[in-house]
């Protein structure tokens, strides 16, 4: 009885969090407070479910203690918050359904990105605001300490206050220009989970699950828009291979397709297409898309049993030149390295610039370069760097097999 | 800025350094991380230690000494061995700890090196 009271309140969190958050920060400007709120909202929820029972409308019983919550802590610093904007608490949303809350959940993912806030900062603050993701959890997944991520996260969110950030939803015209940062975010935290290998460190592997969710709320919010569809059809097909790596790291192109999620790929599908009919509106071809092209390719393996490397090759040129970056190139000259041979991939990387150093992918895909060269030596430096570079315990007994088998 | 990244490992990973099928990964993992320390250019000092069954640990207290055999703490990670680094910030520390192969197996600790003053 309890147990169920309990996954009530998680479940309730989970679902009105985030609607929670941005209404009353979008009334007070204030995201810290509004956080307080609700976490004061679920703590007594926590206290109160299990002993009376679960309220029939939860979400409505969670905005009513957020509220009073809210103007609790308002009274209490009712002085110092004389020049705080005038809040009217006119419209009572807790006598309504949730879904006829006003949703300001977009402006809290724009006001995530804002400029007054640090870019290394803007995705551990989406993971704590619109998720509610504790400052212990967001530090490990990004190698900080927790101390220093909750300093920066309060000051992050000061620092909103003090530019005046508001959290209202963006009007129509001004969601466009700011998408692509949210969408950066949310990639950002994506990546950090599939670095890792499940099993080997959970707290990073789930934040790709996170990622899925604001993935989805955020196409849910932008209807019309293609690419945050595309990035959910990203997540959704790196997601579905994530079986095949459950006893180590393998190669995405020696994966057993038979381990991939079909049901997720479908769903990635279904994202990919809803993308390509908003595209088609607008006529051109966006980062996402072209990263979520590239995954479908992949996935097809499991229904054609080859990879369509013409099509791999094309995608990954548009992309470097769409999105320059580190990690597109690399791919590129991998995809070069299959359909044109070693020559063509290391011209590919000859464009590199010293922070490729620091990028493992470098060093492993100028070890396979260099083998198929016929450098064997050559190869085996590489894959020492490539080795040094890791942290996935699974890639690391990959590698080191790798260089075993190259030994004389 | 000098950081101590000290390495500890379970009982386990000290097995693996002699087990035959185990030692060639093992140490393959050890060298390319010391090396790729090296060739970023961080790399200070650092040190692999023999398995703690080695040590002898010595106190000197007001009766005198006392020397007892084993590490001077019976946990279940023990120093394996540590490197010191020269990196701009605690981060870019944790960045290289991170992927000691300690960290996957057993623990690693950053500790910023004490400036000696003069």
């Amino acid at each position: 009885m309890s147990d169920a009271a309990l996954r009530a309140v998680a479940d309730a969190a989970r679902s009105h969090r985030a609607r929670l958050v941005a209404l009353l920060a979008a009334r007070s400007r204030d995201l810290a407070g509004a956080e307080d709120a609700v976490a004061e909202a679920l703590r007594q929820a926590l206290e109160a479910w299990p002993a009376r029972g679960v309220p029939d409308r939860p979400a409505a019983w969670l905005m009513t203690a957020a509220k009073r919550a809210q103007g609790q802590a308002r009274a209490r610093m009712a002085t110092a918050s004389r020049a705080l904007p005038a809040l009217a608490l006119v419209t009572d949303e807790a006598a309504e359904e949730p879904d006829a809350w006003p949703d300001h959940r977009l402006g809290l993912m724009f006001a995530c990105t804002h400029p007054a806030i640090d870019p290394a900062t803007q995705t551990p603050l989406m993971l704590q605001a619109v998720l509610g993701l504790s400052a212990e959890r967001i530090a490990s997944a990004f190698l900080m300490s927790p101390a220093a991520m909750g300093q920066r996260l309060a000051r992050a969110k000061q620092r909103l206050r003090e530019a005046g950030a508001r959290f209202e939803r963006p009007d129509p015209a001004d969601v466009a220009p700011h998408l692509g940062q949210v969408m950066e975010c949310i990639l950002a935290a994506a990546a950090l989970g599939w670095e890792s290998v499940p099993g080997s460190d959970p707290g990073r592997a789930d934040l790709a699950q996170e990622a899925v969710f604001l993935a989805e709320t955020l196409a849910d919010l932008t209807p019309g828009e293609p690419e945050p569809q595309a990035l959910l059809a990203q997540l959704l097909y790196v997601r579905a291979r994530e079986g095949a790596r459950r006893a180590g790291y393998v190669p995405l192109t020696e994966q057993d397709t038979r381990l991939w999620d079909k049901t997720l790929i479908v769903r990635a599908d279904l994202a990919l297409a809803a993308a390509g009919e908003r595209a088609q509106a607008r006529g051109r071809l966006g980062r996402f898309q072209c990263e979520a092209a590239i995954q479908a390719v992949h996935c097809e393996r499991s229904r054609t049993g080859r990879v369509n490397h013409v099509a791999l090759e094309t995608l990954h040129d548009a992309l470097a030149r769409l999105c320059p970056s580190t990690g597109a190139t690399v791919a590129a000259a991998a995809v070069a390295l299959e359909r044109r041979g070693p020559l063509a991939a290391m011209a590919r990387l000859a464009d590199l610039g010293p922070e490729a150093d620091s990028f493992q992918p470098y060093w492993a895909l100028l070890a396979e370069i260099r083998l198929r060269a016929g450098h064997s030596a050559e190869a085996q430096a590489a894959l020492t760097r490539a080795l040094g570079l890791t942290e996935d315990p699974g890639l690391r007994v990959w590698l080191s097999a790798r260089m075993a088998s190259l030994m004389p | 800025m000098q950081y101590t990244i000290l390495c500890y490992e379970t009982a386990a990973d000290f097995a693996r350094r002699s087990d035959p099928a185990e030692a060639g990964p093992y140490w393959a993992g050890w060298s390319a991380y010391g090396a790729t320390l090296a060739q970023a250019g961080v790399f200070v000092s650092g040190a692999g230690l023999l398995p703690p069954a080695g040590a002898v640990t010595v106190r000197v207290g007001p009766k005198g000494r006392t020397v007892q055999d084993g590490p001077f703490a019976e946990v279940k990670e023990q120093l394996g061995g540590f490197f010191v680094i020269e990196v701009d910030s605690l981060e870019a520390a944790l960045d290289w700890a991170a992927k000691a192969p300690s960290s996957a197996s057993g623990s690693t600790e950053v500790r910023p090196v004490l400036a000696m003053p003069g």
